[in-house]
């Protein structure tokens, strides 16, 4: 059953089935490895949970007077990191379902990691429109169709009443997808474990997995239909949060290209968020040999790809603001962005979100972690900024040129904000003290096929993977010299 | 520990082999199957490809029932809103027609891959049994390893062709590292 060895450096190191084992549960079997700037992640990240309560708890008294929210501008900062949260969302999804139909075996180093992220930004991003209603308790009646006594039904017609059911599918199709995944994870956990209170908790959450032929056969067929099922599914929810926008007259929003052109948007943002988390993790856990540099240099060229798709959006734009012959939009998406009172939000947009992203091309930058960790940066501020320039700025400057009004940010428009970030750092963290970061099975499957299916190879003794990096173009894995 | 659905909850469950890798299950387990055996099973730490065919086993039950789900989500979706837009509150918007075909595209689809999601789920983890907190084969010597580096197969009691004595003698000769006899 031998076939051809991936001819590439997906894994480094000395390694065989235990070691990656070894590697991975370690973090959460060995606390120990938990040090200080775990605790300080976690700590700052707690801070900013605080923060966040006490935002949602003033504005919940107050109203959402609080926030620099006025009319025209009613959809401000909620619905920029509504948007935004969300298109972070989406690089997990599109790692771990449109990588995995494409046969991209280096996604199984990265997916549990990136699909956890999926779900905590998606809850994060779930807060702002439910909290932008002023009246959560009362939402469910606006937003899910449930037979209420006041004989009301919510609007289909509209792009909201979409939006709520793509994110909400999202969210649950996300968290089944990562829930199976994790299974087998568990039951290698639960056998590791000498915990005993671990292990039943492990044994648990394994549903008693034992690892069946039976089992792996109808985990795949299962898994891989959920993985061409969250693929129209990922690209659906960020053209119907699109469509909130296209599919209104606003200036600036009335635009065809905004389906693909978040879809791409989004998985810029994703991806940057990924390697943001990524590259500190693998250096403090010592994950190097896992998540190699080659897992960086092809994000960092996927963010490359997808940033430049987004600049044909930002163009476009234009174009159509040209070939509208709509004068409004022509003011707005010209006149009022290149030179209008935000248009230091436009020009930094440009520079974080085309500009920077440009160092991708040199193979060298693509390497240096420093720059690499720095452009990411910049792309999240970038596409911030981007869904700031759409969403609050075509409002203050609408058709009518009486009702135009600036808008500006309060305190507690930041304190949102920075607060669903903290709500992150502290779920992502727990989420690598007490979770299996990086998919062992699919880790141990990736060597068994970068060994050509000849695992026998690793049976007695690991084996060592040169790092193609640091050698030659192509590796040869010495495949020969290690038979039993 | 015989908490088993089988007629006899006291005797041997399965002759168990132990491999140190996929490859040499592989092979045995095409072996196994070659000789006459059919309720057999492997126990892996990842998913290996060809298995299930060198076991001789099929089944496409989960696909077809996730279709079936995806149709029911589709049907749900769009009832839904025909039912509430055109029949129970018509309401005009814009003077577009209550039944508003292409508005009602986006729920319809999501509900269709909620629904298929949701009967993945359900149907994979059903149709294995699980969650199962107890079963035989936890009972083999150095299962555990089963989740990291070893491989087992495993040829169960209630095959016709199985004979304590020659079915160990068959597994011993597929070069395992051990072969046990695994009691309920």
């Amino acid at each position: 059953m031998a076939s051809t060895p991936l001819n590439d450096t997906m894994i480094t190191g000395t390694q065989d089935y235990a070691s990656i084992d070894q590697s991975i549960s370690s973090l959460i079997t060995d606390q120990k490895r938990h040090t200080r700037p775990w605790f300080f992640m976690f700590a700052l990240g707690l801070m900013g949970t605080g923060l966040l309560a006490t935002s949602i708890t003033w504005l919940l008294y107050q109203g959402i007077g609080i926030w620099g929210n006025n009319i025209p501008t009613a959809w401000a900062f909620d619905i920029v990191n509504f948007v935004w949260w969300i298109g972070i969302g989406h690089a997990g999804t599109l790692i771990s379902a449109i990588l995995l139909l494409l046969r991209q075996p280096w996604r199984n180093s990265i997916n549990r990691f990136s699909e956890a992220m999926t779900i905590f930004a998606v809850m994060c991003a779930g807060m702002f429109p439910l909290l932008h209603t002023g009246r959560p308790w009362v939402a469910i009646y606006w937003l899910f169709p449930y037979p209420n006594i006041m004989a009301l039904w919510p609007q289909f017609r509209s792009p909201l009443m979409w939006d709520v059911f793509a994110v909400s599918t999202y969210f649950t199709v996300s968290l089944l997808f990562w829930f199976i995944g994790l299974v087998p994870d568990f039951a290698t956990l639960r056998d590791q474990s000498k915990n005993k209170f671990a292990r039943v908790l492990l044994a648990l959450a394994s549903l008693g997995w034992r690892g069946s032929n039976r089992h792996w056969h109808r985990y795949e067929q299962a898994y891989l239909i959920l993985a061409g099922l969250s693929t129209p599914l990922v690209l659906s929810v960020h053209s119907i949060v699109s469509f909130d926008f296209a599919s209104s007259v606003v200036p600036g929003w009335n635009v065809t290209v905004f389906p693909p052109y978040f879809v791409a948007g989004a998985v810029f943002a994703g991806f940057a968020m990924v390697l943001t988390f990524a590259i500190p993790i693998r250096k403090l856990y010592k994950l190097e040999d896992l998540i190699t540099m080659r897992h960086i240099d092809w994000m960092a060229k996927i963010i490359l790809a997808t940033g430049l798709i987004v600049a044909y959006g930002y163009t476009l734009e234009m174009f159509y603001a040209w070939y509208s012959a709509n004068p409004n939009e022509w003011d707005l998406t010209l006149l009022r962005r290149l030179s209008g009172p935000y248009s230091w939000a436009y020009y930094s947009l440009i520079v974080c979100n085309i500009v920077a992203p440009q160092v991708f091309w040199i193979p060298w930058c693509r390497k240096n972690l420093t720059i690499v960790m720095i452009v990411c940066q910049f792309v999240s501020v970038g596409m911030w900024l981007e869904r700031f320039v759409i969403i609050p700025m075509s409002l203050t400057a609408n058709y009518l040129p009486s009702a135009n009004r600036m808008y500006y940010p309060t305190f507690w428009d930041f304190g949102m904000f920075a607060g669903t970030i903290g709500f992150f750092i502290v779920l992502m963290f727990l989420f690598i003290r007490f979770m299996p970061v990086i998919n062992i099975f699919e880790v141990k499957d990736l060597l068994y096929k970068m060994l050509g299916h000849r695992d026998s190879l690793i049976a007695h003794s690991a084996i060592e993977i040169p790092d193609l990096l640091e050698n030659s173009d192509t590796v040869e894995i010495p495949l020969a010299g290690g038979a039993h | 520990m015989s908490h088993s659905n089988n007629a006899d909850p006291t005797g041997t469950y399965a002759i168990v082999a132990e491999f140190t890798s996929a490859e040499a299950l592989l092979t045995a387990a095409e072996q196994t199957a070659d000789a006459g055996y059919r309720e057999i099973d492997a126990y892996t730490p990842f998913p290996v490809h060809g298995l299930s065919d060198a076991l001789r086993f099929h089944d496409i039950k989960v696909p077809w029932l996730i279709f079936t789900g995806g149709l029911c989500g589709a049907f749900f979706g769009f009832t839904l809103q025909w039912y509430t837009a055109a029949v129970d509150y018509p309401l005009s918007v814009g003077g577009k027609p209550f039944n508003s075909l292409p508005s009602f595209f986006p729920v319809t689809f999501e509900c269709t891959i909620l629904f298929s999601a949701l009967t993945a789920f359900v149907c994979m983890f059903g149709l294995n049994g699980l969650p199962k907190p107890y079963h035989s084969i936890f009972n083999t010597p150095g299962f555990q390893r089963a989740s990291i580096d070893r491989f087992f197969l495993a040829i169960e009691v209630k095959d016709p062709k199985f004979d304590e004595k020659e079915t160990k003698a068959f597994l011993e000769g597929l070069g395992a590292v051990a072969v046990s006899e695994v009691e309920h």
